[in-house]
Parts: structure tokens; C-alpha cells; sequence
């Protein structure tokens, strides 16, 4: 029997892990928030403000000045050409001198499979996007063996596909409620309505995040991912800290919320219950930043590419009208189509790396703490590997050959979920609509990470059986 | 023609021929095996062929490279005897092998 004694000693205990482990998250965010203010005020660190220019056609650059890291590339429909061109002539190439510092690209499949496969001499540490970030957040995506599989181990079951088989129902539900409340009388924008909303649902779902907030996730997401340092977004540097500090604090509440409701005998399949079910992982909250950097990863990581996918598909289909005729006309092609879109869209347009000792590769010589950036959009579209590879085609054979999950050690750990939740999408879509039509222009977000769509506008044409 | 059975994790099998010198992943989705999907075209860099050979058969194949381990060793599922089906290159002396599939791929 409980006596009030130890419930109240246990809520002292509860109360005071509580102090220790929020502090410490908190504070360090705002720590190094002072101090990247403090040195602005210096005079250094200067925010790096990148402006939008026409971009020259590929062919008129000398090869050495072609630079890929531009976050307009993609905007201004310049990526196709430019990768080509480095595919043809400089498969590995150098750019001395960027917005981003110096870098190499790997343009080629084979070899970006090469590089993304050698963790030894290729490390994820400690960043994996092209420029410097605030704050390094501890997250395993750029993490080295053994580091990173001991935390992915540690988290890897909230989406492995035991626990999504048991998801699909709700997954379905969700993405359902969301399609049936779409206007079929006017035109909206598929992004907001539609990609946004499916996977901050779905990501609210994962976390057990409160529903009615989860915008909030989209928000972090954004702003994590977008800085101006790191990808060439739109983010400013306190816009950062403010996400990840607020991010923090939510969480570690969170944390603490279900702890409570565990010990009142409510069970669960979120991230934050399956940590608290497992021996390895119960502690974590005692390590906030490792715990900051899974939820980070997790939210960031699943958040703009599977939405953009959700955008993209729909792009690709409007453009490709006889596609879209095949599909109907065989929706078993679904499965194939997704990994077709995935390809055709590769929401993550690279991942980086850093070489540590020096090494030949690729005809090149490469330096030890030299930055290499494997450029997943250009392997996609390598025609070595994909035949007519800017064709969009839903029964293309080698379509799950895709490198838009990565390959090695760090491949995408979310990618059945991905896939699972563009699967039910167009499923469901197909049961309801006869035409899906892209109206004007899409605007495209500003990176040369993530790419993606900011407003899409999508007239309906439903079913007229249905 | 040498043989090869997959056993899917419910139990049911699949006997298929295969040809010296293919990589047992390439038999598998050549066949048509459900369960082996082989998405990295067989480097060793998915994860997503991975099979279990049985004890009695672990001579013959060997057990897995570092290269597979670091792949494998990752799923839930990976026990002493898990190998990546791209790196099994097949061989007279396999003919007859049996092998089980885990419930999911990576
Ligand atoms: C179409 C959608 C997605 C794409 C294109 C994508 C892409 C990627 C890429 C390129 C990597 C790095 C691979 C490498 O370094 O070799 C990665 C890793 C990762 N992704 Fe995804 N992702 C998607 C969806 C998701 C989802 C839905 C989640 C989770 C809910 C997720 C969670 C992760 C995590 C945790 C990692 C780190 C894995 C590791 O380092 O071991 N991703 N993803
Ligand atoms: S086919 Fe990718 S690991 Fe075997």
C-alpha cells in the first residue's frame, strides 16, 4: 500500500531529477546563444547574408567557378545542368572558395555509394550539412561507429516496422480526416493543407506530442534546419536558439508528463514511452543533450522530407499527365511510384562528410579534414545508373535503387515510415480524385539542403463515381 | 540446376535455382522472393537482404564479413548466423542450403 509519506518523497525525488535535467538543457542553448551574440558584437561572426541573383546557365561558367552550394540552384531550375556538368567532366570536384568555405563534390552514384559506405575515412562528425551551425546538437546522424549505433539502437524501434505495422490503422485515420476536409470548389495550397499537415500529425502521433500543437513541430523544424551558415535558408541565428531552446524545454516537460502517466498505468508506442520501456535509454533524460539531439533528429529528420515528397509527387504527376493516366489505370504501381517520387524529388538534396587522413579518391587528392559533399540529388540523376534519369516514370524498374535515403551506417531510419505514409496518401487519394491539377507556379524554398516546395496551389476534380 | 530455400519468417518457403557466381540477393529477387529487397543493388550499404542461415549450413557459408556487420548488426533481428544475401556468393557446394528471412528488412 502507497502511503502519503512515499508519494511525497517520491515527488520530491521527481521534482528535484526534474530541476537537474531541464537546467542543464536550457542553459547550454542559452549559453551558447550569448556567446554567438557576444562575438557579433566583436565584430566577428558576422551573420552571413546571401542575396538572390540570376544564376548563369552551367555552360557558360569555367568548370572551377561552378558552384553547387548557391541555395537559388534548385529555385531557379539551374541543379539539372550544373550536376550534369560536374557528373561529365569533374565527378569529384573542388571548390576553393564558397559562402560555405572550400568543399568537394561527389556527383557520381558509384562513388557517392563509395563515400557514404567508408565511415572509417568519410566521418559524419561532427555536422552533416554544408556550413557551420550554432549550436552542434549531439545527434547520431553525425555520430562515427560505434557512438552512432549504440544511440540508434537506443531509439530505432519507435519506427521500425513492427511498431508501424501496428501504426498503419492510425496512420490511415489520420491522413483520411485530413483529405475528406480538402475544398473540391476552389483552389488551395497542397503544402499547408495537405504535406504540412499529414506529417505534423504524423510526428505528433510518433512523439505523443499535444495534438492541437503540433505546428509547433513544423516550426522547430524549419528553423532548425534553415540557417543561413549552415544550408543557405532563411533562418537567422536567434531564430535558431529560440526553436532549439524552446524545443528543449517542451520536451523535458514532455518527458516528465509521461513519466507520470506511465506510473498511473498508461501505455503507449511513442518515442518517449518506448525510451522510458528500455534499460539502455530510461536515463536519457539525465543526458538532455543526447536526449535534445534524438527528438531533434527525429522531428528534423522527418519532418520537411517526407512533406516535400508529398508536394512533389503531386508535381511530378501533374507534369507527367500520362503517369498519372498509368497510375489510375494500374494502382499497384503505388508502391513503385513512391519510390519513383522519392527519387525524382531527393528531398535531401546531399549529406557531408569530412576526410580523416588524406586519400586518393576518384582520380583527386583529398586532404585529411577536407569536406566532401555527396550530392544524393546528382547521383539520382546519374545516367550511368538511371536510364533517362530525368524522366519521371512510376514502373521504372531500378526506382528503389534511389540514393535518396543514403546508404551505409547512417541510411535513413525512417524510410518505411516514409514510404508507408506517401503509400496510404496516394491510396487514398486515388479512392478520391480523378484529377489532381498544379495551378501556376510552385514557390521553392530557399537551401541547398533541403529541397522542397513553399506553396503549392492544387485544384481537385473528384471521383465522379465516387 | 542447384537449389536454394528462403523461409519467410511465417514459415513459408521458397525453392528457387540458382547460378554459380551470382550473389544469392540476385537470385532471390530475380526469383521474385518476397522479403529480400536488395535496394542498394548488392554493396553491402542497405541492409535490406539480410538472411539467416541455419547451424548446419554455417560452414559452408561462412559467417559475415566486418563489412555486413556493420550493416546487420543494427537490426533487431540480427542473430550469430545473419549474413547480408549481396555478400553470399553462391557456389556448388551450396546447393540445397536453407535460409530464413527475419519478419522485416531494414
Ligand atoms: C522521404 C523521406 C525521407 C528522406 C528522403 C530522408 C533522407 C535521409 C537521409 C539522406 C539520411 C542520411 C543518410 C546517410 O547519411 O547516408 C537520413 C537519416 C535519417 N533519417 Fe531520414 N529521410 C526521410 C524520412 C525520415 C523520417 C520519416 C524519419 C523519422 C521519423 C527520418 C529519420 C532519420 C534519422 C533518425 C536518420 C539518421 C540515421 C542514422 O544516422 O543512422 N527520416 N534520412
Ligand atoms: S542489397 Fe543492399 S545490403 Fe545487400
Amino acid at each position: 500500500m502507497k502511503t502519503k509519506k512515499n508519494v511525497l518523497e517520491r515527488a520530491m525525488v521527481s521534482v528535484q531529477t526534474k530541476v537537474q535535467a531541464t537546467v542543464p538543457a536550457e542553459r547550454q542553448v542559452q549559453a551558447a546563444h550569448m556567446a554567438k551574440k557576444a562575438q557579433r558584437l566583436a565584430g566577428k561572426g558576422k551573420p552571413l547574408v546571401l542575396t538572390e541573383r540570376p544564376i548563369p546557365d552551367a555552360a557558360d561558367v569555367p568548370l572551377a567557378e561552378l558552384d553547387v552550394s548557391n541555395p537559388f540552384l534548385f529555385r531557379q531550375g539551374k541543379s539539372r545542368d550544373y550536376f550534369k556538368r560536374l557528373r561529365e567532366e569533374a565527378p569529384v570536384h573542388y571548390m576553393p572558395d564558397s559562402p560555405f568555405g572550400p568543399f568537394w563534390s561527389i556527383t557520381r552514384y558509384e562513388d557517392i555509394r563509395a563515400v557514404d559506405t567508408n565511415a572509417e575515412v568519410f566521418s559524419a562528425e561532427p555536422v552533416i550539412v554544408m556550413g557551420d551551425i550554432p549550436l552542434e546538437i549531439a545527434m547520431f546522424i553525425a555520430m562515427d561507429p560505434p557512438r552512432h549505433d549504440t544511440q540508434r539502437k537506443a531509439v530505432q524501434g519507435v519506427v521500425a516496422p513492427k511498431n508501424l505495422k501496428e501504426m498503419e490503422s492510425l496512420i490511415r485515420e489520420r491522413i483520411v480526416e485530413v483529405l475528406d476536409s480538402l475544398p473540391t470548389d476552389r483552389p488551395f495550397d497542397w503544402v499547408d493543407r495537405v504535406s504540412i499537415e499529414i506529417t505534423g500529425r504524423m510526428l505528433a502521433t510518433l512523439l505523443d506530442f499535444p495534438y492541437e500543437q503540433r505546428r509547433k513541430l513544423t516550426y522547430w523544424s524549419d528553423a532548425i534546419s534553415g540557417t543561413t551558415e549552415g544550408t543557405g535558408g532563411i533562418t537567422h541565428q536567434d531564430e535558431f536558439f529560440k526553436a532549439t531552446a524552446e524545443l528543449a524545454r517542451e520536451f523535458i516537460a514532455l518527458w516528465h508528463d509521461k513519466a507520470a502517466r506511465r506510473e498511473q498505468g498508461e501505455t503507449g508506442f511513442d518515442l518517449v514511452t518506448l525510451m522510458q520501456s528500455s534499460d539502455e535509454t530510461k536515463d536519457m533524460i539525465s543526458r538532455p543533450l543526447e536526449f535534445l539531439g534524438n527528438l531533434t533528429l527525429l522531428i528534423v529528420g522527418g519532418n520537411d522530407t517526407t512533406r516535400n515528397s508529398m508536394s512533389g509527387g503531386v508535381l511530378a504527376l501533374h507534369q507527367n499527365r500520362d503517369q498519372f493516366e498509368k497510375l489510375k489505370a494500374n494502382p499497384d504501381l503505388i508502391p513503385n511510384m513512391v519510390s519513383e517520387i522519392i527519387r525524382w524529388q531527393t528531398p535531401l538534396a546531399y549529406m557531408r562528410r569530412i576526410a580523416t587522413r588524406d586519400v586518393h579518391f576518384g582520380g583527386q587528392f583529398i586532404r585529411k579534414g577536407d569536406k566532401i559533399i555527396m550530392w544524393y540529388a546528382s547521383g539520382n540523376r546519374d545516367e550511368a545508373q538511371f536510364d533517362d534519369p530525368d524522366a519521371f516514370r512510376i514502373d521504372r524498374a531500378n526506382a528503389r535503387h534511389h540514393m535518396s535515403f543514403g546508404f551505409g551506417v547512417h541510411r535513413c531510419m525512417g524510410n518505411r515510415l516514409a514510404e508507408m505514409q506517401l503509400r496510404i496518401l496516394w491510396e487514398e487519394l486515388l479512392a478520391r480524385f480523378d484529377q489532381i491539377e498544379v495551378i501556376g507556379e510552385p514557390t521553392y524554398v530557399q537551401s541547398n539542403f533541403v529541397r522542397g516546395y513553399g506553396r503549392m496551389i492544387v485544384q481537385l476534380t473528384p471521383k465522379s463515381d465516387g | 540446376m542447384p537449389t536454394v530455400t528462403f523461409v519467410e519468417h511465417d514459415g513459408t518457403p521458397h525453392t528457387i535455382d540458382f547460378v554459380e557466381g551470382q550473389s544469392m540477393m540476385e537470385a532471390a529477387t530475380n526469383n521474385a522472393v518476397p522479403g529480400i529487397e536488395g535496394d542498394c543493388g548488392g554493396e553491402a550499404a542497405c541492409g535490406t537482404c539480410h538472411i539467416i542461415i541455419t547451424d548446419d549450413w554455417i560452414s559452408t557459408t561462412g559467417t559475415r564479413s566486418d563489412r555486413e556487420s556493420q550493416m546487420i548488426e543494427m537490426s533487431p533481428e540480427c542473430q550469430a548466423n545473419s549474413r547480408l544475401a549481396c555478400q553470399l556468393v553462391a557456389s556448388k557446394a551450396m546447393d540445397g542450403l536453407k535460409v530464413r528471412l527475419p519478419e522485416f528488412q531494414m
